[in-house]
């Protein structure tokens, strides 16, 4: 489907996956303080992997129509460890580990997310207005 | 093409366009964040004349048997657009850019709309005969 009322559905999906990304900063946000007992089971940075939504219909024509979240994927950076003993949750040579949450980064990424939605606000607002005015077309 | 397709001449077919061409930039927009993605564009006045002379730019069906790749009621193809700069995820898409172009495009299609309005008063009146 496309021209204007497919618009509808693609910036829709995208506003879902901008929120969903919002959701993982959150939570990575609210996670960077959690201290584990080993390297394993540190928190680490969540992100999220878009890809485009393929419409069967137009797969033959390889057009695209919208985006979607296929997958988290976990930050790569080094889980840091410190060393304090006297923590509960240390492990036997009294090191904790914390979690790989970088601060900036996410709230870089905040900001991105924040602009994409906005972006495709817009594009609904615009779309919306043009489709008013086709209707009252010869009034 | 009747009387009416040529009182209204070239507008309903830019209008038509107009609206693909705003669908493919919101596509682009909406996947401002995806890996390796190619933003898109029609080549607006090539696809135009196509329009106008009902000739597509794609393959065409020369026979029977042959099953068309595009949709009846669209027209023209897309492109991929040649990005000044690409992103480290190899994804074509600037932002600024397709949100000009997108907002252009809106304009462009309320100047169609606006000719068509006209024309339509024009009519209106020829048949009132006021």
């Amino acid at each position: 489907m496309s021209g204007l009322t497919g618009i509808y559905r693609i910036a829709g999906t995208a506003l879902n996956a901008q929120s969903r990304s919002l959701d993982m900063i959150a939570q990575n946000m609210a996670n960077s303080q959690v201290v584990t007992g080993s390297e394993e089971t540190a928190y680490r940075a969540k992100r999220p992997i878009f890809a485009p939504l393929l419409e069967q219909a137009s797969l033959a024509s390889g057009e695209t129509s919208g985006v979607q979240i296929t997958s988290m994927a976990e930050s790569q950076a080094n889980v840091e460890r410190q060393r304090m003993p006297e923590h509960p949750l240390a492990d036997s040579e009294g090191y904790i580990y914390l979690a790989n949450v970088n601060m900036v980064e996410e709230m870089t990424n905040m900001v991105q997310a924040t602009r994409s939605y906005q972006a495709n606000v817009e594009v609904m607002n615009t779309s919306k207005d043009l489709l008013m005015r086709t209707l009252a077309l010869g009034n | 093409m009747n009387l009416l397709d040529k009182a209204f001449g070239i507008s309903p077919a830019a209008l038509m366009l107009r609206s693909q061409r705003s669908s493919v930039l919101a596509a682009n927009i909406a996947n401002a964040d995806t890996p390796n993605y190619q933003a898109r564009d029609y080549d607006f006045s090539a696809t135009l004349r196509d329009a106008m002379q009902g000739t597509t730019s794609g393959l065409a069906a020369t026979d029977e048997g042959h099953i068309s790749l595009v949709d009846k009621n669209e027209v023209g193809t897309t492109m991929y657009r040649l990005p000044t700069k690409t992103k480290q995820n190899g994804n074509t898409v600037e932002e600024e850019i397709e949100q000009a172009a997108f907002s252009e495009n809106a304009v462009q299609y309320q100047t169609s709309l606006q000719f068509l309005n006209g024309t339509i008063r024009g009519l209106r009146l020829a048949i009132k005969g006021e």
